[in-house]
Parts: structure tokens; sequence; C-alpha cells
């Protein structure tokens, strides 16, 4: 089956929104894990934060290849 | 706080401000047909496009309200951030191609492609209204706040003056003008917050209590009880004052030290140090009377035997006992702050019987580690509790940042500005880099004003701008005239919507008026005019409401109104005509309504007790948007499908099944 850019939309939508729901669901239930530290002394609830950030543009970068038209033979 | 009004802030503004008018009317001779008018002839190359949806995007409440509330309680406000970025993930996974496909100039177009309906036209038209007015007021209030310290005006003239300016901008050259004040506005915001925040690492932290002024805030140690409290003390500033029984003051009973000057009306209250109750921290107080205010007991002002509240923000502790640190790098910036300790101000009011009320502003020395984890601002402190509704309130304002992005009008029509489907793609990835670029940067300027001793305890808004002062008053006037263009750009595109939605659709479709291409373009000229005036008056009318808060508002209204149709147009064959309409309809009444029986609309508009709101907690969304859903699949089900138009752009596909 040949993937249009509608295809990997939708699959990419879904590979964000889990982390993302994840984000809200800490710190909505249990805000208290957000302030271990696991990474150079900074918090999880940052850490996680620019991981959506920039998640989400390396997303958005892998979904613009992947959606190029195909060269056209001359 | 009142502030000096500074030449070259007024100069560098109102160069700005000719610098886009000079574009727009430059920019006119191409913006005379509608196609021109609503969508720049859809010849906006895609980085230029992306570069301004940042510029369409990127509002006062981004800008000034985000920075602040991280400024005055930490990480919170940077969920908004998080919120916020997110959304541009529907944005460019699910909506941008077949919007661009679908539509032509208004968010109306796309929902009604395949059904040709007065009844979708109409509902869409209203909701694109209904949307932009909420997002409207915060940035016109963002405007008044902005104009007092910059050019010593009042709020009103700042709200004129940028109501006029987005009007001329948008009557001369329409989406075209629009687009490249966008693209202006998009470029320096995000160039000169990477500036501040090159200028905050490099500066690093300090414990100093001295502000940036060069006053000094002082602690009384060693007092084990009240009566062990120094009988006398002398301010650096060289006047002395004594202690006095608070019995005879309006604090009697409170657990506060207050010292009288000696000769002299000045009055020095002090407030135990909730980390060492043996340290008095040195507080500033505000009173006010029938018609007058007064500072530490003297009147305020700018002039001799006058007083002003100072400026406010440092560390009280750094790691290992240093002093200050030098420049840091991004991740140590945090990794410090992290185990520093920050003196955040809380308020208490004290209320007289003759009517006199009393602000006092108090030190709150508070761990790192506390500054930088969620749950701390009062918008927030709910997922603290064991409070459910609380934990749904959150997580309601988050749905509704992620589907809200993908639903604002003034966003969506920005599609219609690109050739095709696969420039709306590529814009849309450099609008997300740019805007999370600028998002990442939010956290530092919000934490780098924390800690820069230039805060207003009073506003949190002008936290961005006063951070920049404290660096110099060209950076100050820079940044300041840069949130003026924020708002300018993001008004610009709510008012172009609005216009849009009015000529387009209401008046052409739903009235059933057929207008000459040049009668649609005057209509929507005399639109952007009159809704610009609307804007005007209600950014005078909420002056006092908070920024961010209203633009949350904004999001949950689209997300619960225009999502749902969006998303099931493209992805449920099934969706009929009256579905949409139903979705549309119930989305928009149903947020709104939450919204109006909520309990912050209580306490912050209505001025009623919070706990007679009718509804549990305060954001819809997470009800409304799901309830969207459900509308649009039952009405559907329930109604004949029509007949599909044929879509007759060239390379287009039907809704996917």
């Amino acid at each position: 089956m040949k993937m249009t850019s509608q295809h990997w939309g939708m699959i990419f939508f879904f590979v964000y929104l889990i982390p993302y729901a994840a984000f809200v669901l800490l710190n909505a239930f249990r805000p208290d894990l957000m302030e271990q530290t696991p990474i150079s002394g900074i918090n999880l609830a940052i850490l996680s934060g620019f991981g959506l950030i920039i998640g989400a543009f390396l997303l958005a970068l892998l979904y613009g290849f992947l959606c190029k038209p195909p060269k056209q033979n001359s | 706080m009142l502030y000096t009004p500074s030449l070259i802030a007024v100069i560098i503004f109102f160069a700005f401000v000719g610098l886009t008018l000079g574009l727009s009317f430059y920019l006119a001779r191409g913006a005379k047909s509608s196609q021109g008018y609503f969508a720049a002839h859809g010849q906006i190359p895609w980085f230029i496009n992306g570069i301004a949806f940042a510029g369409d995007y990127l509002s006062a409440a981004s800008f000034l309200g985000i920075c602040g509330m991280i400024a005055f309680y930490g990480y919170d406000g940077f969920l908004y951030s998080i919120g916020y970025l997110a959304g541009w993930i529907v944005a460019l996974f699910v909506i941008a191609e077949p919007i661009k496909r679908l539509g032509k100039f208004t968010f109306a177009d796309a929902l009604d492609a395949k059904f040709n309906s007065r009844g979708i036209k109409f509902v869409a038209g209203i909701s694109t209204l209904v949307v932009s007015i909420f997002y409207l007021i915060p940035q016109m209030v963002g405007a008044g706040v902005l104009i007092q310290p910059l050019l010593g005006f009042p709020h009103w003239a700042g709200v004129l003056i940028v109501g006029t300016t987005v009007i001329i901008i948008v009557v001369t050259a329409g989406m075209v003008s629009t687009t490249w004040v966008q693209f202006l506005k998009g470029t320096l915001l995000v160039v000169f917050s990477t500036i501040l925040t090159w200028m905050i690492l490099d500066r690093g932290f300090d414990t100093s209590s001295t502000n940036y002024k060069g006053y000094t805030f002082q602690a009384l140690h060693d007092i084990t009880s009240p009566q062990t409290a120094p009988a006398t003390i002398t301010h650096p500033g060289g006047k002395t004052f004594d202690l006095v029984d608070t019995v005879a003051t309006p604090f009697a009973g409170k657990p506060y030290l207050v010292y009288q000057q000696q000769g002299g009306n000045e009055r020095l209250l002090f407030k135990a140090d909730p980390t060492d109750s043996t340290t008095y921290l040195e507080t500033q107080t505000i009173s006010q009377t029938a018609n007058l205010t007064f500072i530490n007991n003297i009147p305020r002002g700018l002039g001799d035997n006058q007083a002003n509240l100072q400026p406010v923000g440092h560390m009280a502790r750094l790691p290992d006992g240093k002093t200050e640190t030098g420049p840091l790098g991004p991740l140590q910036f945090l990794s410090t702050l992290q185990n520093s300790e920050v003196v955040l101000w809380g308020s208490e009011v004290i209320k007289e019987d003759d009517g006199t009320t009393h602000t006092i502003y108090y030190q709150k020395p508070t761990p790192g580690s506390q500054v930088l984890r969620p749950g701390e601002t009062p918008t927030f402190k709910g997922i603290r509790s064991n409070d459910p509704f609380a934990k749904l309130d959150f997580i309601s304002l988050m749905l509704a940042l992620f589907c809200g992005t993908a639903s604002l009008p003034h966003i969506l029509i920005r599609y219609y500005t690109v050739k095709d489907a696969a420039a709306a793609r590529k814009s849309t990835i450099v609008g997300i880099a740019s805007i999370g670029f600028f998002y990442v940067l939010t956290l530092y300027i919000g934490l780098g004003a924390m800690t820069s001793g230039a805060l207003d305890v009073t506003n949190s808004n002008m936290a961005a701008p006063l951070l920049a002062r404290s660096f110099s008053e060209l950076l100050f006037a820079m940044i300041s005239a840069i949130a003026f263009t924020t708002v300018l750009g993001t008004v610009s595109g709510l008012i172009l919507a609005s216009a849009g939605a009015v000529a387009h659709d209401l008046v052409q479709s739903v009235g059933g008026i057929h207008l000459s291409d040049h009668e649609q373009v005057r209509l929507a000229k005399i639109a952007s005019v009159v809704v610009g005036i609307i804007a005007i008056l209600l950014g005078i009318i909420f002056e006092k409401m908070n920024v961010s808060y209203l633009v949350g508002w904004a999001f949950s209204l689209a997300a619960s109104a225009n999502l749902p149709s969006l998303v099931m147009l493209l992805f449920w064959k099934r969706t009929t005509k009256q579905g949409i309409i139903a979705a549309v309809t119930v989305g928009m009444i149903s947020s709104l309504a939450w919204i109006l029986l909520s309990a912050d609309t209580y306490s912050k508009v209505y001025g009623l007790p919070a706990d007679q709101a009718l509804t549990p907690f305060s954001q819809p969304g997470i009800i409304t948007i799901p309830l969207g859903f459900l509308t649009l699949i039952v009405v559907s089900l329930m109604t004949p499908r029509a007949r599909e138009l044929a879509i007759h752009q060239p390379g287009s596909s039907p809704a996917a099944s």
C-alpha cells in the first residue's frame, strides 16, 4: 500500500498524542513525579516539556521529508 | 508601579508603527480583488508564510502573559507554552493539507465545500466572529497595559493607537499587508527573544537583594520574638526608623513588625521569612483611600516627597553558598535554579472600617525545586489537591490548547495564502520550528525576569519588557516596541478573519446578496473598521481582565465549535450538512454557556462568590469537545446524506474515508 501524506499524518498524530496525553495525566495525577531530577539536575517537568516541544519539531521535519513528492523522470 | 516614559522607546515605537503603515500603503495596490484582499492571491512563499504563522499565533498572551506567569509563579506558565505548541501537531498532521484543498477564503469555505449550504456558512461565520472577539479582547488589553510604561499614556490611549493602526493595516491591503506585518513581527520576536535569553544566561545569578535601580531590601536577623526586634533601624538610604506598637496602626494583630520614619511619614513593614522565622524581610505597602494612593504611607508619585513601588526579584541563596555564578549554559541555568532559593512575592489585603485598603506585598523565599514544579499558580494548584474537579479542569485546559490551535479562524485563513497543499505543509513546519523555539525561550525569559530585580509586583504582564529594562534602556525600548507589533500582528489576523466572515460568509452567502468582486472587498473593509471599533471598546471595558485567561477561553470555544466538524468532514463519509450545523451550534453554545457559568467567570467577571457557580470546573473543553463530536455523529445518522458537490480544485481529492 502506498502511504499518502494523510496516512503519515494520522500515524504521526497518534505518535505525538500518546506522550502528550501521558504528560498531561502525569501532571494532573502524579505531579510529585515531575519533581524527580533524572538528568543533569533538571527535573522531569522541564525535561518532558522540552521533549514535547523538540519532539514536535522533529516529527514535523520527518513528516515533511516523507511527504516529499517523488522525483519525476524527465 | 509608576513608570518614567522613555524617549528612546517613544522614538522606536513610532518608527515601528510608521514602518508597518508604510508597508501597508506600499502593498495596497496588490489587494484590489477579493482573491488578493482575503488570500494575498495565494502567492505568499511558504517560508514567509511559516514565519507569518508565528507572527499571527504568538500573541500578547504568549509573550506577555506566559513570561509574566513564569516570572511570578515558575513552571506553570510553561505548561501553556507546551499546550500551545502541541496544538500545531493537530494543525500539521490533520488539518493543513485538506483545508488548503477544500477552502478558498475562510474557514466556512472548507466546512461547506461538499454541501453548498447557507446554514453551514451562517454558523461557521458566527463561530468565527465569536472566537475572534474572545481572542481580540486580551490582545487589546495587552496593548493598553504596554502603553503606560512605554509612552506614559493612559490605558485607553494604547488600545486606541493599536486599534487604529490595525484598522489602517487591514483596510489598506488586507491579507497582503497583514502577512508582511506578521512576518516582520515573527522575525523580530524570535530574534530579540534569543538575544534577551543570551543576555540572561550571560548574566547568570547572584544573591544581591539590591534591585536594578540600586534599592536594597532590608532583612532583620535573630529575632526570636517581636520583643527582640531592634528598636531602631537605619535604611541604606540614610533614613532612620523606630519600631512602633502595631496596636496604633491598621496592622494590629497581624504578623508584621512596623517601623515609623523619624521625623517623617514613611512606614516600613517587615514580615517573617517562612523558611526562617527568626528573620524578618522588608515588605511594600500600597494604601488606597477614596481618592489617594500611598506607598509605604507616602503619597504615590515620581516627584520629591513622593514614593513609588520598588522593582523586585532576586535570589535568596545559590548552591554551595556562592554569591554569584557568572555566565551559565542553558541546562546549567536550570539546574542551578533547581538547587537555589528564589524570592517570590505574595500579597495580603487589609481593609479598614473607613474604606481604606492596604495591600501588603511580602517576600516569599521559595526553593527552586518548588518554583520549577507544576501546581504552584492559583490556576493549577488544584492538581496538588485531592479534588477530582480541579484535576479535570487542568486536563480540560490542556485538551483545549491541543485542539484549539487548528480551529482558530485567523490561523486557518493563513492556509489560503500559499499556492498548494505542499506549501501549506511546509509553511506549517516552519511555523512549528519558530514557534517551538520561541516557547523554549519563554522559560528562560520568565525565569530571568523572576530574578532580574526589575519586576513590578502589581503587574505580571510587564515582566518581559521590564526584564529588558534591567539590561538597558535601548533593549527595553526594542522589546516594548516588539510587544506592540506582537499585538498588531495578531489583531490584524483576527480582524481580517472577522471581516471575511461578515463579507464572505454572512452577507453574501446567508443574506443571498450577490456582490461583485470590488463590492466584496469594500464590504470587508467596512466590516474591518466596525470590528476594529468593537475591539477598541472591548479593550477599554476589559482593562482589568487577566490577559492569558481569555485566550484560554477562545481556545476552548474554537476547539468545541470548529474542530469536531473539521475532523469529521475529513474522516467520516457519513457526515451531513445538518450534522455540521448542529455540531458547530452545540459546540459553540455549550462552551460559551459553560464559561459564563463557571467559577472563574463568577469571581473574575461578575464579582460573585466562586462557590455559587453552576459548573463543577471552569474549563469546558473536556465536556464540550466530545459533545460536539457526539452531536455531529447523532445528527448525521438521523439525516439523509446529501448529494455531494464536485470539488473542482486541481489535484484535489474528496474527503478521505
